[in-house]
């Protein structure tokens, strides 16, 4: 009887071992640590605007104040959704808003910019995606939170809901400006 | 209106096989034939409403319906329209549809062919076949509906995973599926073994080759993943063991030890227990693998895990469906060893090694899948033993297999004779010898594993090619060759172009890394290979850098290869897609890199000479092809002469017992 109970125990010991994995993976939320940069300085780029080619930002140029780095493509569907929501409920928070446009014909990105409104502060433009791998960009839109001293602080894959403005990226942008004081 | 009713079709079909997992069970218990009689029709009205439910949501793919959220995320408009349909299993919602579909199908197969067994027994496989059916089609409805609306309808969809944009893709779910689902069969016939109390020759006899189809087509799925790991990649490799690959070779490998122990039990009457117990594992471990695949515990990276709920329903499941089984198996096991006795050197013992070493090498999959959990919850953090840890331990235990592989069908069952068998099998390893010093002049470079590599091909191969010969001599003409021993024949012979495949192309295999500038030209395994430079091509959904490399041996053209880095519309995702000049002795593999030099046109190419690689997968394909071929055999078909004939009795007609495996 105790050998025929035997795998019987072996199994019981396996899935004790994958109910850990299933609370372990709970406790470290996948989605907040989707990036080895956080808590890093941001890598770095100078990059020209869209609107002025021949001018360009860079990332020393930002250091100072915290902003926002929505990476995004006329391409996109999803960036299309998550637009209205940068314009109503990103722009009124007040931090800068800086627009990276990936992987992008910038002749198509202004036409997609006139036609559904400018949230951005400024926009550059990373046209054959380099600066993309160095942020480790692999899908748009992604959005990074950057400090006043470059260091990245969040980022969120996919695009932003009010639920997760509100639960995740309000409360590090107020954390920002405790720190900052 | 169409989603709405594939997903009511869906409640249906969990109803019916709430009643096909209730009713029969309780027949077969109380003895009532008219909750007998209910399994069938359960089977085919759940069957009807599965086939429903997995046709409207084909059609939504097919038709590009967006408001199905499912849909949205995983096609767009630029997807041609072949790829709409294994769109459908793109993803984690769809590709429990397929589960369901496929279990479906095997379920109506078993009621529909299995007429001549006792109805108490139908009624039990089909009643835990319909429990099975029920778990999954909950799970789907509860945390996975792929009917779920995303109103107001999206203009347009996400795209498929560029990955899953091939053809190898099409086929490689449905045939991988097929294969572990398939064991729920010799699962569902232990079960009503242990149910019933008994498991007799008839009834192993009858399941026998659904178990040889369903590692079959696991055999063909597992070979076409590889495969199609090998020329989508990039990397150029065939195996990689990760988490998803061995959660799909953990039931081959027990599979394989179940092909060979239910052959003992049915002929021999031995190994009662142990080919329940082996059954129960099968099944168990695909059901192991949907859950490391589907909970995310070990792959965070895959793009549809990590949802802790989908995670908790299927290890509830998985605690249901094993821990049941296996303390039914406690309690009702065949209490006493049984069969007929045999010899320390018989085919029964060899059989026996066989199925310790297939189990342990299941074992140890298991434990190096898990390890990095195991790391976690020993507080030392997450480790993972990886490719180096599983290629030894795996040919560690895999070389007795080998070498004994050629006296299996030579040994006679219950008492073996060495002598005569050693004597019958000197020319293979004669030969293998030879083969492996001459190898060894001809290409001194070659490592001592690709010389392993031509001995134990030939050793293994010539070995049962012996066999082959043997029966041709002796028996009589007609009878020489049964389905049964064919397969045999031609899954071991399988085994040998395997493990030539593998064991030189691991030795010999030239990969090199190079920068290329636009009509250089560098010679790589004896072969010349000129860069043409990269232009833009346009393909249905994307855009890509395609680059020409010529190839020519001397002055002789051989091929030129096309390497592309394609840029899917979509979700902007890159894929690397290599170009493969395939042959039997070598392939040329080529892919492109990064670019390097904007100005010169300079890019890093990969490019790989591999010999002998495509017998990894001949050796695959023959090996299905073993399996088809066994489990034809009209003999597993044929009308057991009593209803429940007793373990012992072996049919009378089935002589010689020793030709047969």
């Amino acid at each position: 009887m105790i050998k025929r109970l035997l795998p019987l125990a072996v199994f019981f010991a396996l899935v004790g071992l994958l109910l850990f994995g299933i609370e372990w993976n709970k406790h470290h939320e996948m989605s907040e640590v989707p990036s080895p940069l956080i808590g890093k300085p941001a890598p770095e780029f100078t990059l020209p605007l869209l609107y002025d080619s021949a001018k360009s930002l860079s990332r020393k140029e930002l250091l100072g104040a915290p902003y926002l780095l929505n990476v995004f493509g006329s391409w996109c569907p999803t960036c299309q959704d998550e637009h209205p929501i940068l314009t109503n409920q990103i722009k009124p928070l007040g931090i800068k808003l800086v627009g990276l446009d990936w992987k992008d014909e910038p002749d198509d990105a202004k036409r997609w910019i006139a036609q559904f409104g400018n949230p951005y502060d400024v926009l550059i433009t990373d046209r054959d995606g380099r600066a993309g791998i160095d942020f480790g960009v692999y899908m748009a839109p992604e959005t990074f939170l950057i400090d006043a001293q470059g260091i990245v602080r969040y980022k969120r894959i996919g695009m932003f809901t009010p639920e997760n403005i509100r639960d995740e990226l309000l409360p590090k942008i107020a954390k920002l400006q405790q720190s900052a004081k | 209106m169409l989603p709405e009713l594939g997903q009511f079709a869906l409640i249906l079909a969990l109803l019916l096989a709430a009643v096909q997992c209730t009713l029969p069970l309780l027949g077969a218990w109380k003895n009532s034939a008219a909750l007998i009689a209910v399994a069938r029709p359960a089977v085919a009205g759940q069957f009807v409403f599965v086939v429903l439910a997995f046709g409207v949501l084909t059609y939504a793919f097919v038709t590009q319906d967006f408001s199905v959220a499912y849909v949205a995320q995983n096609s767009n408009l630029a997807l041609p329209w072949y790829y709409r349909f294994s769109a459908v299993w793109g993803a984690h919602e769809g590709s429990l549809m397929l589960w369901i579909l496929i279990l479906n199908i095997w379920t109506l197969a078993v009621a529909a062919l299995s007429r001549r067994l006792p109805d108490v027994l139908i009624a039990r496989v089909l009643g835990v076949l319909g429990f099975i059916a029920f778990g999954f089609l909950l799970f789907t409805l509860l945390t996975s509906n792929p009917f779920a609306r995303h109103l107001p309808a999206l203009a347009d969809g996400n795209d498929l995973n560029p990955i899953l944009q091939d053809p190898g893709l099409i086929m490689h779910p449905p045939m991988l599926y097929t294969g572990y689902v398939g064991f729920s069969v010799a699962f569902a016939f232990a079960i009503a073994a242990l149910l019933g109390g008994e498991l007799d020759a008839a009834v192993v006899r009858w399941a026998r080759p659904w178990t040889n189809v369903a590692w079959a087509f696991l055999t063909f799925g597992i070979t076409l993943g590889s495969w199609w790991a090998y020329y989508v990649l990039g990397w150029g490799g065939w195996w990689f063991w990760d988490p998803v690959e061995n959660a799909s070779f953990m039931p081959w490998l027990v599979g394989t030890a179940l092909i060979h122990s239910q052959a003992v039990t049915e002929k021999r009457g031995s190994f009662r227990a142990w080919t329940i117990l082996l059954s129960i594992f099968a099944f168990s471990l695909s059901l192991l693998g949907t859950f490391l695949v589907r909970s995310g515990v070990l792959t965070s990276v895959h793009a549809f895990a990590s949802d802790p709920k989908r995670g908790l329903f299927i290890l509830a499941f998985l605690t249901v469906v094993v821990g049941g089984s296996l303390t039914l198996y406690a309690l009702r096991a065949p209490k006493v060893a049984g069969g007929k006795p045999f010899h320390l050197l018989s085919r029964e013992t060899l059989l026996l090694i066989n199925n310790l070493l297939f189990a342990c090498a299941a074992a140890m999959v298991l434990l190096g899948t898990l390890y990095p959990l195991i790391g976690d919850a020993l507080g030392v953090g997450r480790i993972s033993v990886g490719p180096p840890y599983f290629g030894f331990m795996f040919a560690l235990l895999m070389l007795p297999v080998v070498l004994l592989i050629p006296f299996g069908p030579f040994f006679r069952w219950a008492a073996g004779d060495w002598r005569a068998t050693l004597r019958a099998l000197l020319p293979a390893l004669a030969l293998g010898l030879i083969a492996a010093v001459l190898a060894k002049i001809l290409a001194p470079a070659l490592p001592l594993r690709g010389l392993a590599g031509v001995a134990a091909s030939l050793w293994v191969g010539i070995g049962i090619a012996l066999y082959a010969v043997k029966r041709w001599r002796e028996a009589a003409p007609g009878r020489r060759y049964t389905p049964e021993m064919l397969g045999m024949i031609a899954a071991h012979f399988g085994v040998a172009l395997f493990l030539a495949g593998v064991l030189i192309t691991e030795a010999a295999s030239v990969e090199s890394d190079l920068r290329f500038t636009p009509g250089e030209t560098k010679t790589i395994g004896g072969l010349q290979f000129q860069f043409r430079g990269v232009a833009r091509a346009q393909g249905p959904n994307y855009v890509a850098d395609e680059g020409t490399l010529e190839v020519r041996s001397g002055s002789m053209l051989i091929t030129t290869l096309h390497p592309q880095k394609r840029a899917y519309a979509g979700g902007g995702q890159v894929q690397s897609k290599s170009d493969i000049d395939p042959g039997l002795f070598r392939d040329l593999y080529v892919a492109l890199g990064e670019s390097l030099d904007e100005k010169t046109g300079a890019w890093s190419i990969r490019v790989y000479v591999k010999p002998f690689v495509r017998w990894i997968w001949l050796g695959g394909l023959m090996m299905m092809l073993g399996g088809f071929v066994a489990a034809a055999d009209r003999r597993f078909r044929a009308l057991p002469e009593r209803a429940a004939e007793p373990l012992s009795a072996t049919p009378a007609t089935t002589k010689p017992i020793e030709a047969r495996v």
